[in-house]
């Protein structure tokens, strides 16, 4: 099973080069929007898509370079003097380099029919920042030095920021982007601190940082540093505070692009650290972004499950599967560094599916609700509803998204759940006591947040397109146009096949595996068609059998039933166990859904409850959640800074007298030193 | 050979068809003399499918494709799941095309496409039976999911056929760490077939329903379509409990048409005995409510933990 392949260099670069100038080719695509920045038309129907195209063709060039398998650097003379920018393309780049263009192409086709002129940003200015935005995603992916990275890392953390903003009228919109610029700096200075401790004394390429030897001690903090910088960028909790800010704030396309693209630039990173940069891993490592990652998991399946705001509620189920990411990772490192190379592998793959699911499915989700935001005006769940009949396009495309999110055979995101319990149940092998007990508990958790995302699935979909609609105006509601249905149905594609091709996926995948860890998985049984990745275990899955025997039975059912009993269809009020009239508003609400939850996981939230009294003429109920999170650390810390803050600011006192004072004293001091020593 | 093993594998399937409605007739024959009642005939619900089959079928106007396409989902999935599950033979066709984890996500896809379609109509008792059979699926996954875990861990796989596989190999009669995980499984087998003590099947009290209000705006045969997967849905997951405990009389290896012969007497057998132990399990215990269900389920997930420490600890 360990098939170790050795690195091919190619002496010329040519799908780095390739890449290179498709991602110069969307700064340009950005540019050339400022020619007519108020023009809706050149944006939407000219630079969106073209965009889009570059997008997919950076997907196709990624997919090249994965299976040729090979590894190709460059030196740019960009940036600083005597600090070129250092550009590296191998496998883990290429795979989230294709979730990069493959996602966007699709994001960008609907974002071509979303943007119209209104309040906010001119779209040709909003063109720029998102299409510098996608470019300095990929420029992340690509570098190979802590400069260049870092550097892209900031203008990706700034462009979005600006994205964030485009409705800068509104004040909580400004506060949300306050809050995302806070955590995405804070993060940013643990990813500096974290690549400053790993660089030893060489130069700043990654090249050199995988041949620093750092003592044990190092090694860790530098883990847990770019633990914690990359967690903030991808919202592990507690550091995930930002997201559900953020993401309803956006705009949708834009939420897509963060939610399904961005947070993945986070998984590469930590990815690019714990497995390349920093040397073969210690095991222990694994457990605190295993623990961190269960964890999330549950709190983004819980909060997701009580929220009323449409976006809100996928922000928190984004929340839950950066829950599940991480606890691949975590379990990848645990068994890495245990001497199980071959179920890492597995671990590792799963991993790596699951950011490739969640790309897809999310950016679905996401442009769903923008396509139902448009169409209605509102992200209140509790004033939606019946959309299927209006908005049939949007609502079927949504449901593949909603069935794959909910980890549903054969859909995609089950695959990687899958992948993940499997690689679970090689944890009572782990060569350390009590550990190999936990970590088959860990399994309990995973289930339970798939189950949850069923749950949460079932409230968004139903309150959404279901029901009655619960406003008159829901009414008037049109479905979205033709660019829109091709994104939204190309991500929907991409589910149904990330779902239905595996064996494909995976030993795509497995040129991944065997560069971070050293090993490949099987992919496929004898027969080629079932998917029995599982080292030395006769497991199987096979999706697509699963598929065709499904439709083969829905079919023959259908076609008998209706030869058989062909009794008419009649349509009729609906029944309701003969209540009598039926309104919208009888039925379930958002609110609704959430109260088993508040009541199963009561200490995890902060509730105000407004209740009736009996005898109230106007009765009125409201209830409003927050995470605890807010009142036991955040609020302290912030606090906190601020009475630092201003202490601080008793030496700014205003008068250039007392800052000449001050550097008189200071050069005193500094004689003083110099003379003493 | 490879037609015969299809053919095999689709007379598992119609002996699963046939046989699931003749399960629930027995489970309420069973029932009903616990209870001193006059019971009904086992061939009860076979009549029940037929009537509703004839019927003419109602629904409301505002229902949406979704609320007619969901029926035929539920019991595609339900007669592909009776395929899979090794009742009878473990080496057919379509058994390695899902193991127990599949299994499961295929039983969560039933569910799910129920619970919309209850949805669809709007209605209040609609609503609130999704969002309660939606809420018993998140509680009861977790420690259905432990107990296969248990159970693949005697046999280092999770795809049924090794488990029954390496039970029927291995010495005869329960490890402690098995018998932990049979408890919980049961348990979890009574709450997702919405039997007594966490659903009633026979309640016509809409606030108390859970399985049964997310079809009340059904009919004709949607209807039949539904109560039939609802069945097989209790046949599988009956043979889901032998396949993982019980699974002497299985036909191990390749099997044709006869070798189900001789394997069936004994799945009859064993169901026999199953139905009775069902019947006496919902006469001995009452109906809680709703907000207890958790801890009825949290009960199952310990003895299924209790089961992993009993192996990992004492090995057995």
């Amino acid at each position: 099973m360990h098939i170790l392949v050795h690195p091919v260099i190619t002496p010329l670069p040519k799908l780095l080069v390739g890449c290179v100038a498709l991602l110069l080719g969307w700064g340009a695509v950005g540019v050339a929007g400022l020619l007519r920045p108020r023009s809706v038309r050149l944006a939407g129907r000219v630079l969106f898509p073209l965009g889009a195209l570059i997008g997919f063709a950076l997907a196709a060039l990624a997919v090249t370079s994965l299976l040729g398998g090979g590894i190709e650097r460059m030196v740019l003379p960009i940036g600083l003097p005597g600090l070129p920018a250092h550009l590296r393309l191998d496998p883990l780049s290429s795979v989230f380099l294709a979730l990069l263009g493959a996602t966007a192409g699709g994001i960008s086709l609907f974002a071509g029919g979303y943007f119209r002129a209104g309040q906010g940003t001119a779209p040709g200015l909003l063109g720029l920042q998102y299409h510098l935005f996608l470019a300095s995603m990929g420029w992340v992916l690509i570098a190979a030095d802590a400069y260049s990275f870092l550097l892209a890392w900031e203008a990706m953390a700034l462009t979005s920021y600006f994205l964030v903003v485009t409705e800068h009228r509104r004040a909580e919109i400004r506060r949300a982007g306050l809050i995302y610029l806070l955590m995405a700096h804070v993060g940013a200075l643990a990813i500096l601190l974290a690549f400053g401790v790993m660089h030893g004394s060489g130069p700043f390429t990654f090249h050199a940082m995988r041949a620093a030897h750092l003592s044990a001690g190092w090694a860790a903090a530098a883990f847990l540093l770019a633990l914690a910088g990359f967690g903030a960028k991808a919202g592990l909790v507690p550091l995930h505070v930002w997201l559900p800010e953020a993401h309803p704030a956006a705009p949708s396309p834009v939420s897509a692009l963060m939610s399904g693209v961005m947070l993945k630039t986070a998984v590469y990173g930590m990815l690019r650290v714990a497995l390349d940069l920093l040397g073969p891993p210690v095991w222990w490592w694994g457990l605190v972004p295993l623990a961190l990652g269960l964890f999330t998991i549950l709190y983004g399946a819980l909060f997701a499950a009580v929220q009323t705001d449409m976006k809100r509620l996928l922000a928190y189920s984004s929340v839950e599967n950066i829950g599940v990411i991480f606890t691949g990772i975590g379990l990848t490192i645990v068994f890495a560094g245990s001497g199980m190379p071959a179920v890492a592998a597995l671990a590792l793959l799963a991993t790596l599916y699951h950011c490739l699911n969640h790309a897809m499915m999310k950016s679905l989700l996401f442009l769903g609700t923008g396509a139902v935001l448009h169409a209605t005006g509102e992200r209140n769940l509790g004033r939606l509803g019946g959309l299927i009949h209006r908005m049939p396009w949007v609502a079927w495309l949504t449901l593949i998204g909603t069935l794959a999110i909910a980890g549903l055979p054969p859909l995609n995101g089950f695959v990687s759940e899958w992948l993940l319990l499997q690689s679970f149940l090689f944890g009572d092998q782990v060569p350390h006591t009590f550990v190999n007990l936990l970590i088959p508990m860990g399994m309990a958790v995973v289930v339970l947040g798939a189950a949850l995302a069923g749950y949460v699935m079932v409230k968004f979909y139903g309150v959404i397109f279901l029901g009655r609609p619960r406003e008159a105006a829901l009414e008037h509601a049109h479905d979205c146009g033709w660019l829109e249905r091709i994104g939204l149905a190309w991500l929907a594609l991409g589910c149904l096949a990330l779902g239905l091709l595996p064996v494909q996926v995976i030993g795509a995948l497995g040129r991944v595996s065997a560069q971070l860890v050293g090993a490949v998985v099987p992919q496929a049984s004898a027969h080629g068609w079932l998917l029995a990745p599982v080292p030395g275990r006769p497991v199987s899955y096979g999706p697509a059998v699963l598929l065709t025997a499904t439709v083969a039975v829905v079919l023959l059912t259908v076609l008998v039933v209706r030869l058989f009993f062909p009794q008419r269809v009649r349509r009729v009020s609906a029944w309701d166990c003969g209540f009598g009239a039926l309104t919208p508003r009888m039925q379930d609400t958002a609110e609704g859904f959430g109260q088993p939850i508040r009541h199963l996981f009561q200490p995890f939230f902060e509730m105000q409850r407004e209740l009736p009294a009996p005898g109230d003429s106007a009765p009125r109920y409201r209830i409003a959640i927050r995470e605890r999170i807010w009142t036991l650390a955040y609020e302290p810390l912030c606090a906190a800074i601020d009475g630092l803050a201003n202490i601080a600011a008793r030496v700014q006192q205003g008068r250039i007298s007392v800052y000449l004072l001050y550097s008189f004293v200071t050069l005193l001091v500094l004689l003083a030193v110099a003379l003493l020593s | 050979m490879n037609a015969v093993a299809w053919l095999t594998q689709g007379l598992e399937a119609v002996v699963a068809l046939a046989a699931a409605p003749a399960l629930l007739g027995w489970v309420n024959q069973c029932r009903a003399w616990l209870q001193n009642r006059r019971a009904p005939s086992l061939w009860q619900p076979y009549g029940t499918l037929r009537k509703l089959l004839h019927k003419e079928v109602l629904i409301a106007e505002n229902a949406s494709p979704l609320f007619r396409l969901a029926p035929y989902v539920t019991f595609g999935a339900m007669v592909l799941a009776a395929g899979i599950i090794p009742s009878m033979g473990t080496r057919l066709p379509l058994v390695a095309s899902a193991d127990a984890i599949a299994l499961v996500g295929l039983f969560a896809a039933a569910r799910m496409f129920m619970a919309l379609a209850a949805m669809d109509v709007g209605t209040a008792f609609g609503t609130l039976g999704a969002r309660r059979e939606m809420m018993v699926g998140f509680l009861a996954e977790p420690a259905l999911l432990m107990v296969i875990l248990v159970a693949s861990l005697t046999s280092s796989s999770t795809a049924l056929p090794a488990i029954t596989e390496a039970l029927v190999s291995g010495h005869l009669g329960l490890s402690p760490s098995l018998a932990f995980s049979a408890v919980a499984f049961i348990l979890v087998l009574l709450a997702e077939n919405a039997r007594i003590p966490v659903d009633n099947p026979a309640t016509h009290l809409e606030l108390t329903m859970i399985h049964e209000a997310t079809l009340l705006e059904y009919s004709g045969r949607h209807l039949a379509l539904m109560e039939w997967a609802a069945q097989l849905k209790l046949f599988n997951y009956v043979c889901i409990g032998f396949a993982l405990f019980l699974p002497w009389g299985v036909a191990v290896g390749r099997i044709g048409p006869v070798g189900l012969l001789v394997a069936a007497p004994a799945l009859a057998l064993k169901l026999t005995a199953a139905g009775a132990g069902l019947a006496l399990i919902e006469t001995l215990s009452a109906k809680m409510r709703v907000m207890r269900i958790p801890e009825f389920l949290a009960t199952a997930f310990l003895f299924a933990v209790l089961g992993l420490l009993v192996h990992v600890l004492l090995g057995a």
